[in-house]
C-alpha cells in the first residue's frame, strides 16, 4: 500500500508542477502587451542575450560544420556521391543541428546567465523592492528577458548553420578539393527555403520560447539562497535541454512527414 | 538676509486619526510557523512610530504584511480603515504608489547606477520629462549627502552609502507614507545622525507618516512620536511615548532598552548545559 501512496504523491507532484508551470507562462503571456510598450528592453536583452551567446555559437557552429563535412565525405565518397556533401551537411544544419545544438548551448550559455541574474535579484530583494514601488517585476524584468530570448534564438541559430556551412566549405572544397560549383549548386537546388530553413527558424523559435520560459521561471522560482540560486540554474539547463530534444522530436515528425 | 522659512510642524498639529492598523493580526510564513502572534498596534498619519525589537522577533514582517507583499493568517491590516487585500492586484498597487519602503540591505538594482536606482521609481511612475527627473534626482541625492555619487554603478559604493541611495529612492516620489527596515544598520556615526535627522525632517516637511523598525534604541527614541516594542515570539510587549518606555518598569522593557545581557530574555537559544555537549563531567 505504501509504494500506491508515494506513487499518487508523485502523480500529484508532477501535476502540481505542470499546473504552476501552466499558471505561470500565461501569467507572462498576460505581461507582454504592456512590456512591448517599452520595446527598447527587451531590444537590450536581445543584444545581451545574442552578444553572450554568440562567440559560443559561432564556434561550435564551425567546428560541427567541419566535422559534419568529413564525415559526411567519407559516408558518400563511398557511393560515389561526394559532390553531395554540401546538400547533406546544409540540410542537418538548417533542419536540425542549428536549431538544436543552438538551443543546447542557449540553454547553457544564456540560460543560466538570465536564471542566475533574476535568482540573485529575488535573493537581493531587488524584486521584493520592485513590487513595492507598484511596478511588476514579471512585465518589467521577466517579460522583457522572455521576448529578448525567443528573438535571439532564431537569429543565434540562422548563425550557426551559416558558419557551418561555411566551415563544410572549407573542410569539402578547400581541403579536400571537392568542386566548388557543384558544393553550392546541389546545395541550393535540394534545399527548400520554405521547408527547410523556414520549419528549421519555427523550431528555433518554439525553442526559444522553452530555454527562455524555462530560465526566467527558474529565476523568479528560485530559493532566496545562493544554494537555491544554484539549483535553479541547474535545473534551467536539465529541463530546457530535455524539452529542446522531446519538442525537437514532435517537431520533426509533423514537419517533416512525408505522407 | 532673508530668514529661511519655518516649516510647520506636524507633531504640534492634532491627528489623531489612523493611517495603518494592525487587529489582532497573526502570521507565519508556512503552517508549521507563527511569526507574528495576535499583534494590535496602530500608526497615526503625519507621525514618526518605531517599531523596536530584537533580530528575529518579526519587525520586518509587520513592514511586509503592510505591503500587501503576504497575506494574514488571521486578523486584518488596515490602511485608512480599509482591509488590504493581496488577491485584490489593483488595490495593491494603489497601495503600493503610496509608499516608499528603504529595504534592510538596499535592494539597489545592480545593473542601474546610483542616479538610475534613484531615477526608477520616477521613470515608472511618471511622464516627466528627462531634464525634470535629473533635478529631482540630484536633489534627492543630495539630500542624502550623495549627489556626487550620482554617475558610480552599485558595486562601486560602499554598504552604507548604498543604503543613502536606497533612502533618496524612497523618497524620489514623496510617498504618503515612509517604510524604514532597519536604517541605521552599517552607517557610521556621522550617517547615521545624518539620517536619523533626515527621517524627522523629511516627516515634518511633507507630512508623511514614517514607520521605522530598528534595534537601535537611542536613535529611534530621538526622532520618533511613539514606539512599540516587539519580542520574540512576535508580540508586542510594551508601547508608548520615548519617555514613557524609558520610564518603564517592565523588566523586558527595561532589558532591551538598557541592553542588559541578563533578564527575561535569554541571550543563549535553548540548549543542553555546555559541559554535557562538551563530554566532560559535572564534578571535575
Amino acid at each position: 500500500m505504501e509504494w500506491i501512496a508515494a506513487l499518487g504523491r508523485f502523480a500529484l507532484d508532477i501535476l502540481r508542477a505542470l499546473g504552476h508551470h501552466a499558471a505561470f507562462f500565461f501569467e507572462l503571456l498576460r505581461t507582454l502587451p504592456v512590456s512591448l510598450r517599452r520595446p527598447y528592453f527587451a531590444v537590450a536583452q536581445v543584444h545581451a542575450l545574442g552578444n553572450l551567446s554568440l562567440l559560443v555559437i559561432l564556434s561550435s557552429g564551425l567546428a560541427v560544420g567541419f566535422v559534419l563535412a568529413l564525415q559526411t565525405y567519407y559516408a558518400l565518397a563511398t557511393y560515389g556521391a561526394a559532390d553531395s556533401v554540401g546538400l547533406v551537411v546544409n540540410l542537418s544544419l538548417v533542419r536540425e543541428l542549428g536549431p538544436v545544438v543552438t538551443a543546447l548551448l542557449f540553454a547553457g550559455r544564456a540560460g543560466t546567465s538570465l536564471t542566475a541574474e533574476i535568482g540573485l535579484m529575488k535573493a537581493g530583494e531587488q524584486l521584493s523592492a520592485m513590487e513595492l514601488m507598484a511596478v511588476d517585476p514579471k512585465s518589467r524584468v521577466l517579460a522583457p528577458r522572455f521576448i529578448g530570448g525567443i528573438i535571439a534564438m532564431p537569429l543565434l541559430a540562422l548563425l550557426f548553420s551559416a558558419i557551418g556551412i561555411l566551415g563544410a566549405y572549407v573542410v569539402a572544397v578547400l581541403l579536400i578539393g571537392l568542386d566548388p560549383g557543384n558544393f553550392w549548386s546541389i546545395m541550393e537546388s535540394g534545399v527548400d527555403v520554405r521547408r527547410d530553413l523556414g520549419n528549421g527558424i519555427i523550431k528555433s523559435i518554439v525553442f526559444g520560447v522553452i530555454c527562455s520560459f524555462v530560465a526566467v521561471y527558474q529565476g523568479f522560482e528560485a530559493k532566496a539562497t545562493p544554494e537555491g540560486v544554484a539549483r535553479a540554474t541547474t535545473r534551467t539547463v536539465v529541463i530546457s535541454s530535455l524539452t529542446v530534444l522531446a519538442m525537437d522530436f514532435v517537431l520533426t515528425a509533423l514537419m517533416f512527414s512525408t505522407r | 538676509m532673508p530668514s529661511e522659512p519655518t516649516l510647520p510642524n506636524v507633531r504640534d498639529l492634532p491627528s489623531s486619526d489612523k493611517l495603518i492598523e494592525f487587529d489582532h493580526v497573526s502570521f507565519g510564513y508556512d503552517p508549521t510557523s507563527t511569526v507574528l502572534r495576535d499583534i494590535s498596534a496602530s500608526f497615526q498619519r503625519g507621525k514618526v512610530t518605531a517599531i523596536l525589537g530584537g533580530s528575529g522577533c518579526g519587525k520586518t514582517t509587520l513592514l511586509r504584511l503592510i505591503g500587501g507583499v503576504h497575506p494574514v493568517r488571521q486578523g486584518a491590516v488596515r490602511i485608512d480603515g480599509e482591509a488590504i487585500d493581496t488577491r485584490n492586484a489593483e488595490q495593491l498597487y494603489k497601495l503600493r504608489r503610496r509608499l516608499g519602503m528603504l529595504f534592510q540591505f538596499g535592494a539597489l538594482f545592480t545593473d542601474l547606477s546610483v542616479f538610475e536606482n534613484v531615477a526608477f521609481p520616477l521613470r515608472e511612475h511618471t511622464d516627466l520629462d528627462e531634464t525634470m527627473i535629473r533635478d529631482i534626482v540630484l536633489m534627492k541625492l543630495n539630500a542624502v549627502g550623495l549627489r556626487g555619487a550620482a554617475s558610480l554603478r552599485i558595486s562601486q559604493i560602499s554598504g552604507g552609502m548604498a543604503r543613502r541611495v536606497a533612502l533618496a529612492r524612497a523618497i524620489a516620489l514623496d510617498p504618503e507614507l515612509l517604510l524604514y527596515d532597519e536604517p541605521f544598520t552599517g552607517l557610521d556615526p556621522i550617517a547615521m545622525g545624518v539620517t536619523a535627522n533626515l527621517i524627522r525632517k523629511l516627516n515634518d516637511a511633507t507630512g508623511a507618516t514614517s514607520l521605522v523598525v530598528s534595534h537601535d534604541v537611542q536613535e529611534c527614541f530621538e526622532i520618533c512620536d511613539y514606539a512599540y516594542i516587539m519580542a520574540a515570539p512576535g508580540v508586542v510587549i510594551a508601547h508608548g511615548r520615548p519617555e514613557e518606555l524609558n520610564a518603564s518598569d517592565d523588566p523586558q522593557v527595561r532589558q532591551f532598552i538598557r541592553g542588559e545581557p541578563d533578564g527575561p530574555v535569554k541571550f543563549h537559544y535553548p540548549a543542553p548545559p555546555l559541559a554535557q555537549d562538551l563530554g566532560l563531567r559535572g564534578d571535575r
